[in-house]
């Protein structure tokens, strides 16, 4: 005990001692939270439009300022012909045309039908077809109030409640993912090169010779870690409580037993790594370019698990981050407690076990 | 010239002797591609609803059975109580719980008004809750249609916008997704391999045998950088082979003009990696600051979520962002066919920001030498 403790000492003394790796892990996360917390959001502000309007009379030109006004649509250009149209779309200058078809008045009163063309880029389709959905909408909408001709309809109200997230911020949804991500590669990162860099360094010997077995050398590296990992943590939640209203309906006690298995479960799995590689510079780019990516996507960060292909769901079952994320949604949404989450802190703990038995077990083959 | 030569020959070799470098910089980066492009799809389908039927009328029971018959919802399980229904929610089992009241039936045959039926969405996800509510309003009032009890009341005028939807009409994801994230990873790459570089002799200590060498320094920095643009442009071909193989993903424009602006590109990352690598100390330090610019990059590019949905101070940040031009650039030039003139402002950006960069690190570079 008296060794671990010793060597815990010294370890920490080592980050206390590099400064600016401490400043930017506190700095990373809190710059971090704040730019992606008001950026990323999957609400369609603006969406740019243009308009050929072709007849130019009363009705058309209350249509057009109809869409001008509503919160949707920027009216970026007013076309004179369908030959500019290509143009716009090709550079980017649009992501919808609307295109009003001559007399349209007279159609209208005449045929009873209504011409209108819309022309969308359909490059992204979820914002396409909200495109669509907003302008059909919108022109309805206004043709309803138009022909005031309420007979024969019978209103009918759906009660929807939004549950958990009412005022269905974007924040909401993605500050938990925001903090899996941050919490994951640094982690992972700060713990990858901790025996690698022994190893390049030649120090490692010197640790080898040293009575201290192979369990005490690796507790002993993942510690100080922990440590800087908890405060860094509790600083992300305090910014996420105070910029972002984010609530925490759960106890607080079930969110930091939730965070303090993840974090043991990142540092295990950046010990694997540091075990495993030969040099710092292959530990540095596996957690990076080896993790960043699966932990964007196969965590339910951004794109919701339930849309994907069920192979792939399979794969997601693999993602430690996928149960953190679950659980920080769980708990600080939903006010889940420990019966809902149970199957998270299983699977998490059983993952910790895991990686450090086998990093144990690398470790010492090693030594041989 | 002769000394470039030897000096990218050494850069090559010093990648290639570690075995594991290999595996990384070609194989993880196109199974990720081929593999996660699957996951990046805001189309949603099979959303689990429970459903709560207090009227058990007939009627009724055809309503449920037109949402069993929806591509959108499966109806996984009834329940007899709203308690035991939000607990499904809070367990993750269903996302949706309608609640049809009681004289569901009465009150549409009698034309009692209004016709009231309650849906509670799981909104954690805020754009899953309000297309699901999309979804349903649309399948509720299709029913009432169906069923002949709701008359429009401008049936009298026929609104039929047909819609053309352009460059995708298909809807698939992947199309728009592969181009994007394939220039993810080799930012990835390029921006990672350039900012562990120089600091990894710094640290290992051979960076002063080079100093001593008569090296200029316009070729210890090419000497550097090149091998680098050539693997991550052997990557980027790679995976738009791979993506128009697997995924079948357009290929509308010109794709010299794609390497041209593909190759200036990698300039501005690899330069960067480079200024970074001259500040730091360690490898580690390296990677963190890579990782913190990486996110940014990343996030705010407009790849996973659209950039008309960002805030305005957002985008002012963007202007420096050069994944945030090039994945646009990228997606015009496949998807759309868009043509030089066209592209012309990004690639002018990314020009500038290139020039920029480089000379950050021949200034950097000086200083260490």
């Amino acid at each position: 005990m008296k060794q671990l403790i010793a060597f815990i000492r010294k370890e920490l003394l080592h980050i206390i001692r590099d400064w600016r790796t401490l400043i930017v892990i506190f700095a990373i996360p809190a710059i971090q939270l704040i730019v992606f917390g008001y950026a990323m959001s999957n609400d369609l502000k603006y969406i740019a439009i243009g308009v050929l309007d072709k007849s130019n009379d009363g009705i058309s030109r209350k249509i057009v300022s109809n869409i001008a006004f509503s919160n949707f649509f920027k009216i970026r250009y007013v076309l004179k012909s369908e030959t500019e149209i290509e143009h716009l779309f090709q550079s980017n200058k649009v992501k919808e045309v609307l295109i009003i078809q001559p007399d349209f008045s007279k159609k209208i009163y005449k045929e009873g039908s209504v011409p209108i063309q819309i022309i969308v880029d359909a490059s992204e389709p979820n914002t396409s077809n909200l495109a669509v959905n907003y302008t059909s909408a919108l022109i309805s909408s206004f043709f309803l109030k138009f022909s005031k001709n309420p007979a024969n309809h019978q209103p009918y109200s759906i009660e929807v409640k939004m549950l958990y997230n009412p005022s269905l911020k974007s924040s909401w949804m993605f500050i938990p993912g925001i903090i899996a991500l941050i919490l994951t590669l640094i982690s992972v990162m700060l713990t990858s090169v901790s025996i690698v860099k022994e190893k390049e360094y030649g120090s490692m010997e010197l640790l080898l010779v040293t009575p201290l077995n192979s369990s005490i050398i690796i507790i002993g590296k993942v510690v100080p870690y922990f440590i800087l990992s908890i405060i860094n943590i509790s600083f992300i939640f305090l910014l996420g409580h105070i910029l972002f209203d984010l609530p925490v309906e759960g106890s607080l006690l079930t969110l930091y037993v939730l965070s303090i298995l993840y974090i043991m479960l990142a540092l295990s799995i950046g010990i694997l790594i540091s075990v495993i590689v030969a040099n710092q510079q292959v530990a540095m780019l596996i957690s990076l370019v080896a993790l960043m990516l699966p932990t964007i996507l196969l965590s339910g960060f951004i794109f919701p698990i339930e849309n994907m292909p069920k192979w792939l769901q399979f794969f997601s079952y693999i993602m430690p981050p996928r149960y953190f994320i679950e659980g920080l949604r769980g708990i600080m949404l939903k006010g889940n407690g420990y019966k809902e989450l149970s199957i998270n802190y299983i699977i998490i703990s059983c993952m910790i076990i895991f990686f450090i038995s086998l990093s144990i077990k690398k470790y010492k083959s090693r030594l041989e | 010239m002769k000394t470039l030569l030897f000096l990218i020959h050494k850069e090559f070799l010093q990648i290639f002797r570690n075995k594991m470098m290999l595996p990384i910089i070609f194989g993880i980066p196109i199974i990720q591609l081929l593999i996660l492009v699957n996951a990046a799809t805001y189309e949603i389908k099979n959303i689990n609803i429970g459903i709560i039927d207090l009227d058990q009328s007939s009627l009724s029971r055809r309503f449920i059975s037109k949402i069993q018959g929806s591509q959108y919802f499966i109806v996984t399980s009834f329940y007899f109580s709203n308690k035991e229904g939000i607990l499904a929610i809070d367990n993750n089992k269903i996302k949706a719980l309608l609640v049809i009241p009681k004289n569901f039936e009465k009150d549409i045959i009698f034309r009692n008004t209004p016709i009231k039926i309650q849906l509670l969405n799981d909104a954690i996800n805020s754009v899953n809750a309000s297309i699901t509510y999309a979804y349903f309003q649309q399948l509720f009032s299709s029913f009432l249609n169906e069923e002949k009890y709701d008359k429009t009341s401008i049936q009298s005028l026929k609104i039929d916008i047909i819609p053309k939807y352009r460059y995708n009409s298909d809807f698939d994801y992947k199309k728009y997704m592969v181009p994007g994230v394939l220039v993810m990873l080799i930012t990835l790459i390029s921006f990672v391999l350039g900012a562990l570089n120089i600091v990894r002799e710094k640290e290992v200590g051979t960076i002063e045998q080079i100093n001593v060498t008569p090296i200029k320094k316009y070729e210890f920095i090419i000497g550097k950088l090149f091998p680098f643009w050539i693997i991550a442009l052997l990557d980027f071909t790679i995976g738009l082979i791979l993506g128009k193989l697997f995924y079948n993903i357009p290929i509308v424009g010109s794709i010299p003009l794609l390497y041209l602006v593909a190759g200036v590109y990698l300039i501005i990352l690899l330069s960067l990696g480079l200024f970074i690598s001259t500040i730091v100390d360690t490898q580690q330090q390296a990677t963190l600051v890579a990782f913190f610019f990486l996110m940014i990059f990343i996030l705010l590019s407009g790849l996973f979520t659209s950039l008309e949905s960002m805030p305005q101070w957002i985008l002012v940040i963007n202007k420096i962002n050069p994944l945030a031009y090039f994945i646009q650039t990228i997606r015009m030039i496949l998807l759309k066919g868009s043509n030089f003139w066209d592209i012309l402002p990004n690639f002018t950006a990314i020009i500038i920001l290139a020039i920029i960069s480089m000379s950050l690190a021949i200034f950097r570079v000086r200083k260490t030498q």
